[in-house]
């Protein structure tokens, strides 16, 4: 293998382990608040991608009507779960959050679409449509089950999973779509060449890492987040609302995911499906981490992302064999690392 | 109606279910949806093992299938093997795969287990898919049918016949194999894998077991699978098909062996109804299916078998012959003159934290030690140094002159040392009477086999009747055949005891024993206490109910932060400075 190969192979790796780092960043989030395994991380970043190709092909994506739907069902559902507790506060935020935003969004997204609004524009419709979807379906599949066990709540994500995916396809078609490069600046340093989009991509997964970082640090409601994650009995004790910080959460993890499609949406062709491998992969990584870790989840991400690249140049067919048959002694170093704890249900 | 006559009606009407389809009454099209229904039981079933009992949720199970399927099929295509062979060799192969790969992911703790399932679930999936030998992208296509004599089973009802013969087979043999000596120390295995190695269960064995086991069923499916179909895509073997058998699984509910049939037949029909229905809309099914997956988990988390057995006659209560009671064993001379168990400096060291610091005590023969001290002052993890649970970071435990400190809990049982638990630690799903029979684990000897061909039924006698003796001296034999899970606190620290009892122990161990008792149930427990230091049986006991500690022990120990500050008999130790300033915070 000359340098030239070896160190294209390094970029592409270390360009897609960053977005394997976001996903496992997420995944872990969500895990350690609220332990749910989400699989239906990589459906928000398929359904980020293919949001923004359908803007930018001047096309309403049916993701503004999946809003405006699961805002009803969430504002319907949740009103018959409080019933008698409604109070005159709860409703206005829920009419504000489940009904008049979705609207609004329909709204704007019906009337930039047309204009060619331009990416910025796009971008940011897109991270709006994309990021409520992670508190609404909290509210609707999750939080009912919040007592329940790791395996219930892992099934349960499964049916948001499928369901999820399905709409995907009914959305967008079984057809994949590429969107516009962010940037057409191409960097040539030595024969390896590097793209604009490759470096946007690294800067803004390093810069949302750091702003994830900046929230648990040093604001009250990542440090509630972190409380949940250790201890939630405690974390109840002291008067953080369990269901509020999961909704929090999960709204985190769907914008992580939307960010993470919008990155990935002009590099590689995106199918309705294409999210749940990457998803996977993001969870290869943040297993990696031990499933608690951010710092470990990255570097596992990196670890993936180069394994992948440079198993897809050795053999594509068998790369993702490489990628999760590699997990195997990986979990079983850390299952001996900490020994079995009776699971206390 | 008399339960018995309800029984029968009610097997009468399920075999009569059975049969119909082989008659022109039900229409080819539903005989094909039976079929599938059938061949995913199977494969559920060894989840509903898998998962419910043994604890270990698999994301991998349609690998084994696929295991089973691409064996067969390559041996009739490739090789031209007759189908039938295909069928021993399915099940080595999967056997085989299912050790390799059982043997790594029975060692995985907590989550790592399912997501390691997952990952090489993944993996097999695509290498089955991307292999050419297995017909690569395209699959594999020509297998032959199953013949017999010259008869090929083509026809959807012959095919029917087979696979449900299979499914009967398989259901019985597995609720024979948990109604069982090592089928109980399966259904332990899920949360109280401590206590079954507390009474000798090799976990790690168990578990091992319980993996082949429901492996092998999936294999099973998967040589019947190729010879229905007669062509293989890996498709059938992917994550989809691990996430519709997990799903099976759950929605029929994950702890009952029915549950996996009702579940695979809930899921396949469902799936098909919702195509019919939608006609066009097909693609909605699974959006539809999702829903309902997590409606029925925030409206029934247990699945839907116990809304069904709700309305099905309760099954025959076991009947306990008391003649059948075994011997306790004769124990042997004691040589040595010394105390029975001795405790030289042990030490346990978490990190800096010093949690036992160099105690040394003894428990003679027919003795009874109490072992009080505050909150966090070691007692318990002092009960783990002695049961193998934890290991001793420094000194030594020496029972009946032995050294124990390295062994493990499985072989400390064996030499007679009994223990509770200070939080219970009982299989609520299984019967009073089944947790009790549970401490005579090591008593008895049958495996396997001779549990799904019901050869064990005398032990399994001899162990039930000793079990229900034990029972009777705590006084709970009116609760036998209750699930222990519906018990009161108190009763189920009786049945910790009476489990332990079984074992037939030289030391008991008791950790808390009154806590949560009536003080009748304390005065009933305390007799039977003075009962057994009648019989000769040694006595280690953690309580922090001093009337009952001081009325009970013969000798008092004195732990507070992991050291022993006192030891005497009961009225010093009431005197005692040092002790009254642990408890109280120096002299009120």
């Amino acid at each position: 293998m000359d340098p030239t190969i070896f160190w294209t192979l390094v970029v592409d790796g270390v360009v897609n382990g960053t977005i394997y780092a976001l996903l496992a960043i997420g995944l872990v989030l969500v895990f350690v608040v609220t332990r749910v395994i989400l699989l239906p991380q990589g459906v928000y970043v398929s359904f980020a991608a293919l949001t923004l190709s359908q803007f930018q092909r001047g096309n309403v994506p049916g993701t503004v009507w999946l809003l405006l739907a699961l805002g009803c069902a969430a504002f319907v559902i949740d009103a018959l779960r409080t019933r008698s507790r409604i109070t005159r506060a709860w409703f206005l935020r829920r009419v504000a959050t489940d009904l008049v935003f979705p609207a609004v969004m329909y709204a704007l997204v019906t009337w930039l679409v047309p204009l060619q609004p331009g990416m910025a524009v796009e971008v940011a419709l897109t991270l709006m449509l994309i990021t409520p979807l992670g508190p609404y379906l909290y509210r609707l599949a999750f939080q009912p089950l919040e007592q329940a066990s790791v395996l219930t709540l892992l099934i349960a994500s499964v049916g948001v999973y499928i369901a999820l995916s399905v709409l995907g396809l009914v959305f967008f078609g079984p057809e994949g779509f590429m969107a516009n490069p962010l940037s057409g600046v191409q960097f040539d340093t030595a024969g390896i060449v590097v793209s604009g989009q490759s470096v946007i991509m690294v800067a803004v997964s390093l810069v949302l890492m750091f702003l994830l970082w900046l929230l648990f640090d040093r604001t009250l409601i990542g440090k509630a987040m972190r409380a949940v994650a250790v201890n939630r009995t405690g974390a109840r004790l002291v008067g953080i609302p369990i269901s509020q910080v999961g909704e929090i959460t999960f709204a985190l993890a769907s914008f992580i995911g939307a960010v993470s499609g919008v990155l990935i949406a002009p590099v590689t062709m995106v199918y309705y499906d294409t999210g749940f491998l990457i998803g996977l992969i993001g969870f290869v990584a943040a297993i990696i981490g031990g499933m608690g870790s951010y710092p470990l989840a990255v570097a596992g991400a990196l670890f993936v992302g180069l394994l992948q690249s440079f198993a897809a140049f050795w053999n594509s067919n068998y790369q993702q064999v490489v990628v999760f048959t590699t997990l195997i002694p990986i979990l079983l170093l850390r299952s001996l690392r900490a020994p079995a704890v009776e699971e206390e249900e | 109606m008399n339960p018995r006559v309800a029984r029968a009606i009610a097997w009468a009407l399920a075999a009569l279910l059975l049969v119909l389809p082989l008659s022109p009454l039900i229409p080819e099209f539903w005989v094909t949806l039976l079929i599938l229904i059938g061949l995913a039981s199977l494969t559920a079933l060894g989840l509903v093992v898998l998962t419910g009992m043994g604890g270990m949720t698999s994301f991998g199970q349609a690998a084994f299938v696929g295991f089973g399927a691409y064996t067969t099929g390559l041996l009739s295509t490739t090789f031209g093997l007759s189908p039938w062979l295909g069928l021993p060799a399915a099940l080595i192969v999967t056997g085989i795969a299912a050790c390799c790969l059982g043997a790594i992911t029975v060692r995985l703790s907590g989550h790592y287990l399912p997501l390691g399932t997952l990952a090489w679930g993944i993996s097999i999936f695509y290498i089955f898919g991307n292999s050419a030998f297995l017909g690569g992208q395209t699959g594999m296509t020509g297998i032959p049918p199953l013949k017999i004599g010259s008869l090929a089973l083509l026809t959807a009802r012959s095919y029917y016949a087979l696979v449900w013969l299979a499914v009967v087979v398989s259901v019985l043999a597995t609720i024979n194999l948990l109604d069982s000596r090592v089928g109980r120390a399966f259904r332990a295995l899920r949360r109280n894998a401590i206590a079954a190695e507390a009474f000798g269960v090799q976990t790690a064995r168990a578990k091992l077991v319980v993996f082949v086991y429901a492996a092998l069923l999936a294999g099973l499916a998967g040589w019947l699978y190729a010879h229905f179909q007669r062509t293989l895509s890996a498709s059938a073997f992917g994550t989809e098909a691990n996430i519709d058998y997990l799903l099976m699984a759950i929605v029929g509910g994950v702890g009952q062996v029915f549950g996996a049939v009702l579940g695979a037949g809930i899921v396949i029909i469902l799936k098909d109804l919702i195509q019919d229905v939608l006609g066009r809309l097909g693609m909605f099914q699974d959006l539809l299916f999702g829903i309902l997956l997590v409606g029925i988990l925030q409206y029934s988390r247990e699945g839907v078998w116990p809304l069904v057995s709700f309305w099905l006659p309760t099954t025959a209560a076991r009947k306990i012959d008391p003649a059948a009671d075994m011997e306790v064993p004769a124990r042997p001379a004691r040589v040595r003159a010394d105390a029975l168990l001795v405790l030289d400096k042990a030490r346990k060291t978490f990190g800096g934290l010093v949690a036992v610091d160099d105690v040394s005590f003894a428990v003679g023969e027919a003795e009874t030690v109490a072992l009080i001290g505050p909150n966090g002052a070691g007692k318990s993890t002092l009960f783990d140094l002695m049961t193998g649970v934890r290991r001793a970071t420094a000194g030594r435990v020496l029972f009946d002159g032995d050294p124990i400190e390295r062994l493990a809990p499985q072989a400390i049982a064996r030499r007679g040392i009994a223990r509770t638990f200070q939080h219970v630690r009982l299989v609520p799903e299984l019967s009073v009477i089944e947790n009790v029979a549970l401490g005579a684990h090591s008593r008895g000897s049958a495996g396997v086999m001779s549990a799904i061909l019901r050869l064990d039924r005398a032990e399994e006698r001899r162990l039930f009747a000793h079990a229900a003796r034990r029972l009777e001296r705590v006084g709970l034999s009116k609760e036998m055949f209750r699930p222990a899970g519906h018990l009161s606190l108190g009763q189920m620290r009786l049945v910790e005891v009476a489990r332990a009892l079984c074992l037939d122990p030289r030391l008991l161990l008791l950790d808390e024993p009154a806590a949560g008792l009536r003080a009748a149930e304390k005065q009933a427990l305390a007799r039977l206490l003075r009962e057994l230091k009648g019989e000769g049986i040694s006595i280690l006991v953690v309580e922090h109910d001093v009337d009952f500690v001081m009325g009970l022990a013969e000798r008092i120990v004195v732990l507070d932060f992991g050291k022993k500050i006192a030891e005497g008999l009961p009225r010093d130790i009431r005197v005692n400075p040092v002790v009254i300033e642990a408890y109280l915070g120096g002299v009120a």
